[in-house]
């Protein structure tokens, strides 16, 4: 299990279509694979879920995932969220 | 931290704003307990909890009466200077202007109510209770079958929100698809709902999200319900054993509540709107008092003496045949 903090650096935020964005990387992984904010526990390849967070650029949140391709995963979506 | 802004509590109490040139959106209550300031207003301030909504009765209204009014003064300003959240006067008692002077000098809102004190103090104390009770956020599907709250759990793409179709087809209904807000409202109880962005909504893969209301009609959605029980659904894994009887109940916790859980294996071909259906009319009949698993117990040890009689009857017979 990895986790780690990032920092959104998309410039729209996580509107509709970059969390469908983030939802579609997460479910490429077989491993289980978490957003945590606040005090919300999100899993990142549920689309509804990932709805609810309404982050804007700048915002923190922590990616963290559970399997074989743990790395992997957290990595991907690092890179989406991170690469303005 | 969760807080209930002092402007919802006047809302909801029907509470009477006795200083309305105070913004009551910035005043918080972070604690669901009351305080009643009598030893305050007497001069002892120790162990004063001020963070607590503060409530005026007969005993303290009428004790502040006889108290010389510099006195009085002094012991006020001395309770709003603690910054307590706000000051309600019970019964539509009413405060001095001096009084109301001081609460503005320190921005905390006097409110009052018609109701008498008692009643007021419960109402609130079981009210914010609920609005402050802790909370968490799980992934889930969460239904209300045959009155019964049921949280269906498990990994994405199982079939958790198909399952929940199937049930609202059958006439159950929707509380929430995906995230699931549980707050433990008590020891013993613990209340789900939706997010308020996903509330009624469903995903389902290849065909995107559905809005049950306006779908399906209002009689297959609800706000909010208490979780009786969790179903968590998972791959059928032939190694693992599954509870074949159902004699003891398993459990699981959210916020240091046990709940009572089944873990059903999930095999093409299982229809798990049924099987979810059986296990919350199950549970019920378990709490009205009869319990399945213990009855068939009953009746094998039933057969089982019987049978023991059986065999005593036929030796004594046969032992009688060798004898004559």
């Amino acid at each position: 299990m990895i986790a780690k903090e990032i920092t959104i650096q998309i410039p729209e935020g996580l509107e509709i279509s970059p969390v469908a964005k983030v939802v579609q990387i997460a479910s490429q992984f077989e491993s289980i694979v978490y957003i945590d904010a606040d005090d919300r526990h999100i899993n990142a390849k549920s689309i509804m879920g990932m709805m609810t967070l309404a982050f804007r650029t700048g915002d923190k949140m922590t990616i963290s995932a559970n399997g074989s391709d743990e790395s992997m995963a957290v990595e991907g979506i690092e890179n989406y969220l991170c690469n303005a | 931290m969760t807080y209930v802004k002092v402007s919802t509590l006047i809302g909801k109490m029907k509470l009477q704003n006795l200083t309305p040139e105070i913004d009551t959106d910035k005043a918080r209550v972070y604690q669901p307990d009351i305080n009643r300031p009598a030893l305050q207003l007497a001069g002892f301030f120790e162990h004063f909890s001020h963070e607590r909504i503060q409530i005026i009765g007969n005993v303290e209204y009428y004790y502040s009466k006889e108290m010389d009014r510099e006195e009085r003064l002094q012991r006020f300003e001395k309770i709003f200077e603690s910054q307590i959240p706000c000051l309600i006067y019970a019964r539509n008692l009413q405060p001095g202007e001096d009084v109301l002077a001081i609460a503005r000098k320190y921005s905390v809102p006097v409110l009052s109510s018609d109701k008498i004190t008692s009643d007021l103090m419960a109402e609130i104390i079981r009210w914010m209770k609920v609005q402050l009770a802790p909370s968490i956020s799980i992934h889930g599907v969460l239904v209300d079958v045959y009155g019964e709250g049921v949280l269906i759990m498990g990994e994405s793409g199982i079939g958790k929100s198909e399952a929940a179709l199937e049930l609202l087809k059958r006439g159950h209904r929707l509380v929430a698809d995906d995230v699931v807000s549980i707050r433990k409202v008590s020891d013993d109880t613990l209340v789900g709902s939706a997010p308020d962005v996903t509330r009624h909504l469903i995903e389902l893969r290849g065909i995107g999200i559905i809005d049950v209301k306006t779908l399906f009609g209002v009689e297959h959605v609800k706000n909010t319900q208490a979780i009786n029980m969790v179903i968590k659904l998972e791959d059928w894994n032939k190694d693992k054993e599954y509870d074949r009887l159902g004699l003891e109940d398993q459990y699981t916790e959210f916020l240091g509540n046990k709940v009572v859980c089944h873990n059903i294996p999930i095999r093409p071909g299982r229809n798990l709107a049924i099987i979810v259906e059986s296990a919350a009319i199950n549970y019920r009949q378990k709490r009205m008092g009869y319990n399945a698993a213990q009855e068939l117990y009953k009746r094998v040890q039933e057969n089982f003496n019987k049978k023991k009689d059986d065999d005593d009857e036929e030796a004594d017979r046969s032992m009688y045949d060798a004898i004559y």
